[in-house]
């Protein structure tokens, strides 16, 4: 399945990182890195990622 | 069909409802909006949406499809609710009865009477921070009155903008009571340095109040004067509605570890108006009134519901969700783990005040939560450091039989 983040909209809160740790991760300058392409079995993780994230910028495009 | 109402229509609704549905729910569920818009996201309304005309359609939740399975009726609220005949009448006049409730109303920002109907400003909804926007212009002269974190995030913002901005409190510095003096004053210094103003640890002795003009005089008799005023003096649980049952509704709706109110069966509340105790930090009922709780609150309540109406097996296990909060003011992100708000002390753990800092937050000898200042890349250590704090507490407390602070239970 694919993610999209928003980069524009993203906040760098890190939500999504507690959320799906196997999938998004902060980089050493604290900016978001993410997986854009993750296996169906991280599937609720990414649900629950959406749902956290204060600003809406993960998107399930599928 | 069994019915489940939902009263606010909010996170906190939104969440409970996608629960429901999710958790195997096949009855009704009604939700009431007092507001007439879809749930939107409200951190930004003190922050980005007053730097330019707020859009609602970037602020409205992404919602998962189960909450379009809904009834969704904006624009009406709950008037009053009697729990013993499981009944609610509305404010289009008509009565709807339920099996399961759930209280999802939030907090309304509070306002002083003598600005009722005087064109003064409160920040908490779109239509809000909407009317305030339009103000903020290059030059306005703007009042705040209170310095907890959304008048500070409003000062901010409204001082980037090029407005002339006074914040009159009467605490001693900028969000006391949360972060601590030695914090707040930090605080305070950066919002110095860009120009804001502060009128701090006086009362106000009176003031006028109008659409294009406010005044105020404090105390000790210095004058604040001003275009436009915004009041951000803090928030009252908004449960007006569920009077005459009986309730104590003196802070929230007082609720047991897994959300229901009062411990009845069938009638839970979530988000900011939910007062429960934490086991993560003791068994003292409080709210909590941040944007991750609704989602966890909303979890468990579900889960409750579900067992209470159905034969559904819940989770048994503690409810014990790990608080926290961010802020955010200039470049400054502020972002917190734990419970800032039982601890008796602050220390400085790494960094320096002035400029990127982690202070960690102390109950005796326990540390119970972490503030950032800055310092993005130490976010999920810090995190990982109060969850296994928390929970060696959790295993071994020391002051299981200490009273608890903050009482009135
Ligand atoms: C300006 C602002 C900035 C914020 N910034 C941050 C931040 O940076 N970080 C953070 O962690 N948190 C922040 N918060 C807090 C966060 O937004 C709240 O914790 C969250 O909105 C709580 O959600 P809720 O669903 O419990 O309640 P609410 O969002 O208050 O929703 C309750 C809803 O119920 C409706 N309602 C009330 N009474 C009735 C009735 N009788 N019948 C029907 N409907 C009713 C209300 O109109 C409202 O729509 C901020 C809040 C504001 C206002
Ligand atoms: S939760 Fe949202 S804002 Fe935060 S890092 Fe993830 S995508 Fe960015």
């Amino acid at each position: 399945m694919r993610v999209d983040v928003d980069m524009d909209v993203c906040q760098n809160y890190g939500q999504c990182v507690f959320a799906a740790p196997e999938v998004f991760d902060l980089d050493d300058a604290g900016d978001l890195v993410y997986q854009g392409e993750v296996d169906d079995a991280s599937r609720t993780d990414v649900e629950a990622a959406v749902m956290a994230c204060p600003v809406q910028a993960i998107a399930i495009p599928d | 069909m069994a019915r489940i109402v939902v009263v606010g229509g909010s996170l906190g609704g939104l969440r409970v409802t996608e629960g429901l549905y999710a958790a195997g729910w096949d009855g009704e569920v009604v939700v009431l909006s007092a507001e007439e818009h879809a749930p939107y996201t409200r951190p930004p309304l003190s922050k980005a949406a007053l730097t330019a005309a707020p859009d609602l359609a970037t602020l409205a939740f992404k919602q998962r499809p189960e909450a379009g399975r809904a009834e969704w009726r904006y624009g009406v609220s709950a008037v009053s609710c009697d729990l013993d005949a499981r009944t609610l009448r509305l404010s289009d006049g008509t009565d709807l009865s339920w099996d399961g409730l759930v209280a999802a109303t939030g907090v309304e920002a509070r306002r002083l009477p003598e600005v009722v109907g005087t064109g003064g400003h409160v920040v908490r909804t779109y239509d809000d921070c909407r009317a305030l926007q339009e103000r903020l212009t290059t030059g306005t002269r703007l009042v705040v009155l209170g310095a907890g974190f959304i008048g500070s995030e409003i000062a901010a913002t409204a001082v980037r903008l090029g407005c002339e901005v006074d914040v009159v409190a009467l605490d001693d510095v900028p969000m006391q009571a949360p972060l601590g003096r030695e914090v707040g004053a930090a605080i305070q210094r950066r919002h110095e340095r860009e120009g804001v103003r502060f009128h701090l640890g006086r009362g106000i002795a009176s003031f006028t109040c109008g659409t294009d003009a406010t005044r105020v005089t404090l105390e000790d008799g210095t004058k604040v004067e001003g275009d436009v005023l915004v009041q951000a003096i803090g928030s009252a649980p908004a449960t007006s509605w569920l009077a005459g049952n009986d309730l104590d509704l003196t802070d929230g709706l007082v609720c047991d570890n897994d959300l229901r109110i009062e411990g009845r069966r069938g009638v839970v509340a979530v988000g900011d108006v939910a007062r429960f105790p934490n086991p993560l930090i003791d068994d003292v009922p409080r709210r909590v009134e941040h944007w991750q709780m609704p989602m966890d609150t909303a979890r468990r309540a579900a889960a409750t519901l579900l067992s209470d109406l159905t034969a559904a097996v819940v989770d048994t296990a503690p409810f014990a969700p790990l608080p926290s909060f961010w802020s955010d003011q200039y470049d400054l992100r502020v972002q917190s783990f734990g419970s800032l708000a039982v601890a008796d002390r602050a220390e400085v753990l790494e960094g320096d005040l002035d400029d990127e800092a982690v202070v960690g937050y102390f109950r005796g000898d326990d540390l119970v939560g972490a503030l950032l200042l800055g310092m993005p890349r130490q976010m999920v250590r810090v995190r990982k450091m109060v969850v296994a704090a928390l929970a060696q507490r959790q295993e071994c407390p020391r002051d299981r039989d200490a009273p608890a602070a903050g009482g009135a239970a």
